[in-house]
């Protein structure tokens, strides 16, 4: 693309769609696998024109099986292909945690490096659509708990479209975790292949005063915040972990170094969130440039409901963010601890 | 058809695993084998003879009782004994133990310790063998405890509904654990359980190893041309408990006493004697012969290394990060 071109302007899920397009060309061991992926196109259309384009053998609809969904991807990838699993929603990966944690995330270390799962499991997850507590979770920590897998995200069309492919292309087990209510917003995404590295967070906003630290959907919240904050004079630097893990924690020191303060923004429960991983990590690398506690905006915890407005006020938001921020800056962060 | 020198060389093999088993246990009992020790003594009939028509391309599943099923397909006894000193030396470097012997130059693709955990693996691999249009097939063992897993029965049927070459076999030895099969299952005739899969379902002595080789030969010419799953049911008894803590107070005397009385190597080699196949020299030999194999294992095992520091970290990802 030359100097002064506009980049087309795609959705989220198109972009995906095009990453799964690209490097299923590139590769023949490439495959996808998952309910309803095939005729259906995908439950938020993610797969759209796949089968027309590679057939029912490289783009597989099954039977609503999650654990013999993510063994045949884990038993596939032992032998040579590439496949990229698709969970119709991380909330039906639990029935195949077996699979992921005791099998993908292991072969390799208990084989003594004679296999590799070169595997990409991807799954929506995430809250706001009032769909209960069943259907409304952020589940990340569970898998970056687990070495041997490795976790990403994207928040943006851009990101996701690099990262999927630099997924694909990666030799071990990776968890791709997608946003429901992302898969329509729009962006600017080059037509032409390109990748992200994996393990390399991104900073989307660059400011002075305080770090917002943040992934996934919640980047989008930290970036409307940074812009309220702004305007009351505060410069905050907005930073997309992009990878859970391995996590970038260079880039967070960098910043903190400059800024002296953090929070964090995420949808996952506060309890061994990522959130906790981010703060020992930065207070273990970057006490000394720290000027206040790091502080956190996470989901309330506890199960989400369904009503419309207890969902909203279980979530993280622009307020939440503008309010913890300013707590952190006015030195008034230390509440008294809570014990649930 | 077996010739004479596969009829001796499956005797040979049998053979090699019970004294295998043996050692390991007493290994255990010394102190150089920790951890859990599933034994497949008793069962030998079953590995040996499924595992004998197979080709070197083909796959093997196994579960956590699979020694036997290693060793039948050709894994060194001295790698795996080593694997179970936790040696650098053994199949999977030390890092899998009893459980996760791991041999993928011979195919041999574990060793998991999570009961039907192998199944929706198995059917990876027969999804990846119709994907290239190979004509290998995938044997994939597992116990009669695994048929009341919700995995097998997925597996099951996505097995049927997308033709994957694999044949399932289920060792059933009358107990999961402590729990008898009849205490564990509404329809403790296994093979039915299978059968409203649509596949073909059958049942083997499995302590005939004759008998089961003929089967098992039959099945994976069928299972490799149609690429239709197949389910046998190989009747058979462990000898010892569950694992070495176990001593197996659920069952009696009795019992025990019938079954060992049908030995699946002590029948073979009466066999092979009857039928002028071997004297009782040479069957002396092959024991004498496979005593020593064994000791050499414990010695390989013994004077290998442990693994490096640096290796607690190596393996977690197919790259650094
Ligand atoms: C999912 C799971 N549940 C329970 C166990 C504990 N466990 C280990 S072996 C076993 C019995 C399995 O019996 P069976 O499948 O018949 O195999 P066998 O011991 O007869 O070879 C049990 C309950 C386990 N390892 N995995």
């Amino acid at each position: 693309m030359s100097k002064g071109d506009k980049m087309p302007v795609i959705y989220y899920r198109q972009a995906l769609n095009q990453a799964l397009r690209e490097e299923m060309r590139r590769d023949e061991n490439v495959f996808v696998i998952g309910e309803e992926v095939a005729q259906y196109q995908g439950a938020y259309r993610v797969t759209e024109d796949l089968l027309e384009e590679f057939g029912d053998r490289r783009v597989k609809d099954t039977p609503i099986s999650e654990e013999v969904i993510a063994g045949i991807g884990t038993g596939a990838a032992m032998v040579g292909l590439r496949p990229v699993v698709e969970m119709m929603t991380v909330n039906f990966a639990l029935l195949a945690m077996d699979q992921i944690v005791n099998h993908a995330a292991k072969l390799r270390y208990m084989s003594g490096g004679q296999i590799k799962i070169p595997m990409v499991i991807r799954a929506p997850e995430g809250a706001g659509m009032q769909l209960g507590a069943q259907h409304s979770q952020n589940l990340e920590a569970w898998f970056v708990h687990v070495p041997g897998l490795k976790v990403v995200t994207a928040s943006t069309p851009y990101d996701a479209k690099g990262l999927l492919k630099s997924a694909i292309r990666d030799d071990s087990p990776v968890i791709f975790l997608e946003h429901a209510l992302l898969y329509s917003m729009r962006g600017e995404v080059p037509e032409e292949g390109y990748t992200l590295p994996i393990g390399r967070a991104d900073v989307k906003r660059k400011g002075d005063d305080i770090t917002i630290i943040a992934y996934l959907r919640m980047v989008h919240i930290a970036l409307s915040a940074a812009e309220a904050l702004a305007k009351t004079g505060i410069s905050a630097e907005v930073i997309d972990l992009r990878t859970l893990r391995p996590m970038d924690i260079s880039t967070l020191v960098e910043s903190v170094k400059k800024t002296k303060h953090a929070i964090i923004v995420e949808e996952d429960w506060p309890q061994c969130g990522i959130g906790a991983q981010v703060v020992d990590q930065l207070q273990l690398h970057a006490f000394d440039y720290l000027d206040a506690p790091i502080m956190r905006v996470t989901l309330a915890d506890t199960p989400m409901p369904y009503s419309r407005e207890l969902e909203q006020s279980a979530l993280p938001n622009v307020e939440k963010v503008i309010a913890t921020a300013g707590s952190v800056l006015k030195g008034t962060a230390r509440e008294p601890a809570v014990s649930i | 058809m077996l010739t004479k020198q596969d009829k001796i060389d499956i005797f040979h093999e049998m053979t090699m695993i019970r004294k295998f088993e043996e050692k390991a246990g007493e290994m255990y009992e010394r102190g150089n084998i920790r951890g859990f020790l599933h034994l497949y003594i008793g069962q030998e009939a079953v590995a040996s003879g499924f595992m004998w028509p197979l080709r070197a391309d083909d796959y093997v599943i196994g579960a956590y009782r699979e020694h036997g099923q290693a060793l039948g397909r050709c894994a060194s006894p001295r790698a795996v004994m080593a694997e179970l000193f936790g040696k650098s030396t053994g199949v999977s470097g030390g890092k899998g133990g009893s459980m996760h012997l791991f041999d993928v130059n011979r195919r041999f693709l574990g060793g998991t310790a999570i009961v039907g955990g192998g199944l929706p693996i198995a059917a990876g691999i027969g999804f990846a063998i119709n994907y290239h249009g190979g004509d290998q097939i995938c044997l994939c063992f597992f116990g009669d405890g695994a048929v009341n897993e919700g995995s097998f029965h997925e597996t099951l049927n996505i097995a049927s509904l997308w033709n994957l070459p694999i044949l399932f076999i289920c060792e059933n030895n009358l107990y999961g654990m402590g729990t008898a099969v009849e205490r564990a299952s509404a329809v403790p005739n296994l093979p039915r359980r299978a059968q409203c899969y649509s596949m073909a379902v059958e049942t083997v002595d499995g302590m005939d190893v004759l008998a089961v080789y003929e089967m098992a030969d039959r099945l994976i010419s069928e299972v490799r041309e149609t690429k239709r799953p197949a389910f046998v049911e190989a009747v058979t008894y462990r000898y010892r408990g569950h694992s070495i803590a176990d001593p197996g107070t659920y069952r009696t005397k009795e019992e025990i006493e019938e079954w060992r009385r049908r030995d699946p190597i002590v029948q073979y080699g009466k066999k092979l004697l009857d039928e002028g196949t071997l004297s009782s020299e040479e069957i002396e030999k092959i024991h004498s012969d496979v005593a020593k194999e064994i000791e050499a294992a414990v010695q390989f095992a013994e004077d290998s290394p442990i693994p490096k520091p640096e290796a607690l970290y190596q393996d977690v990802y197919a790259n650094r990060i």
